[in-house]
């Protein structure tokens, strides 16, 4: 690990820490890149301190001082804050206090647009600068840098708190948090960018560290670690995949954390991953578990009813009765809004034409998906198949 | 630090909150002592609008009248540490029942 990682694993500490004591995101952003700053200049000539995340909370609380000294409207708040600093020397404590916490909730708050909050997580605790937010959305530096600018508006003026829910809040907030980090992990896919899917991964890591006993928590970094192991095979539909690419010890890491989501209770991010852990562990594709891959997907409909769901489940069951049992589901399915200029629903039910000898059939509803494909890569796939069947006789 | 709730109806729904709802929750707000102010105002008929233009001329105008299905229908100002607890005294609210909403907006500190 380079300096400049060691530093992005304490920002997010470092800047909850301060956030914490000041009450005051943009305070706390700008004193801890002053301290970072300050250690990249002093360590290579002084030596690394014997704590060095007490030594960066110090600096960037004198800086901090420093600068509420010099800005007038922030005056009041100074004799508060120097009694702060004269009362715990943060020295003499070996560790900094984990306050990511409190941060991952005031960056995922519903009061907060929902694009931003995934845009905020990376940049408060996974340390990303806001040009490295704005190549993580794909949108223009200037757009990012004003829908960062206008969340922390809000958080500040509106006065956002800086708290972790109380248990019962929970259930109503933890899923916010949830989806903000997935939301990282699935603009990764979207992007084909690996690793902002591993960042997604790194920040389920330590929110799982700071809520150990939450299922949903260990069923969301489960899910994102059994659907990246498969990225280096990810190029090609899931039954077309070479198996021996898919990465065995995440799959292991992944397989045992959804057993642990599942256990005792349910939610949707823990039977996501159960159903990716029994396509991980199957040796090929016609010898998956489908009845139970099926069952999975009639629980995740109750839990969060979508025709997403439904079509992924009546794959399944094309997978488990046979073809026509899966294309009369999908068929009932044909008036959903949602999946009209849904690639993926053609593809599926092309799949199931071609295997139930309906090629013409087939054929259309391969042109209809590649018409609706997103990128290059997918229509070429979606290309060969049609030649492939185009060519048969 | 002190929030506006501002109330808002739906014109085309009955509230099915009653008058002791909206007393206790005036009650359970001043018990709090949390309450700052708060009305609940009259019809929109009664509404009436001035504008004074470049000239300084004065223009009175009948209404508004409700262009959207949401009516103000009244206000409460609460004092209170931060936005959660805000957003919780707006859940507790009658009027953000019934279709009905409550808008939260934080009062501009100079």
């Amino acid at each position: 690990m380079n300096v400049e990682q060691v530093f992005r694993e304490e920002r997010g500490r470092l800047l909850a820490t301060l956030v914490k004591r000041f009450g005051d995101l943009d305070l706390a952003e700008e004193v801890t890149s002053d301290a970072i700053e300050a250690a990249l200049r002093h360590w290579p000539v002084d030596g690394v301190p014997d704590r060095p995340g007490a030594w960066l909370l110090t600096t960037a609380r004198r800086k901090a001082v420093d600068r509420l000294r010099r800005d007038q409207v922030h005056a009041a708040r100074l004799a508060l804050l120097q009694v702060e600093v004269d009362r715990a020397d943060p020295a003499t404590t070996d560790a900094l206090p984990d306050e990511r916490l409190e941060l991952f909730f005031t960056c995922a708050h519903p009061a907060l647009p929902e694009e931003d909050r995934g845009a905020l997580i990376l940049r408060c605790l996974a340390g990303f600068t806001t040009p490295e937010v704005a190549r993580a959305y794909l949108v223009p530096v200037t757009t990012m840098q004003q829908r960062i600018v206008r969340a922390k508006k809000k958080i500040r003026e509106a006065r956002i708190p800086f708290r972790v829910p109380d248990p019962h809040e929970l259930p109503e907030r933890l899923p916010g948090v949830l989806q903000a980090v997935y939301s990282i992990f699935t603009e990764g896919y979207a992007a084909q960018r690996a690793d902002l899917a591993g960042e997604a991964i790194r920040l389920a890591r330590i929110l799982r560290a700071l809520l150990p006993g939450e299922r949903e928590v260990t069923g969301l970094l489960a899910l994102m670690l059994l659907v990246h192991a498969r990225r280096d095979a990810r190029s090609e539909l899931l039954e077309d995949q070479d198996r021996t690419l898919w990465d065995r010890d995440m799959i292991d890491e992944g397989s045992a954390l959804a057993e642990a989501a599942l256990t005792g209770g349910h939610g949707p991010y823990g039977v996501q991953a159960a159903i990716n852990a029994l396509h991980d562990e199957a040796p090929d594709f016609a010898s998956t578990d489908w009845p139970q891959i099926a069952a999975l997907y009639d629980v995740l409909n109750k839990l969060t009813p979508s025709p997403v769901i439904a079509l992924n489940r009546a794959v399944a069951i094309a997978m488990r009765d046979g073809p026509s049992a899966g294309l009369a589901l999908l068929d009932e399915l044909a008036a959903e809004p949602r999946l009209r200029d849904y690639h993926p629903y053609r593809v599926a039910r092309a799949g199931l034409l071609h295997r139930l000898g309906r090629a013409g059939e087939a054929a259309q509803a391969y042109r209809e998906a590649i018409a609706l494909a997103g990128t290059e890569s997918e229509r070429d796939f979606l290309r060969r198949r049609l030649t492939a069947i185009e060519g048969q006789p | 630090m002190k929030y506006m709730l501002l109330i808002y109806a739906a014109s085309d729904q009955q509230s099915s909150c009653t008058v002791e709802d909206w007393i206790a929750h005036e009650k359970e707000m001043k018990d709090a002592g949390v309450l700052v102010s708060g009305h609940s105002l009259a019809d929109l008929v009664t509404a009436t609008t001035v504008q004074v233009g470049p000239d300084g001329k004065r223009a009175v105008t009948d209404g508004p009248f409700a262009e959207t299905r949401e009516v103000l229908g009244g206000y409460e100002i609460i004092d209170v540490p931060d936005l959660d607890a805000a957003l919780e005294w707006a859940a507790k609210c009658p009027g953000s029942r019934d279709g009905g909403a409550v808008v939260v907006r934080p009062i501009a500190e100079f």
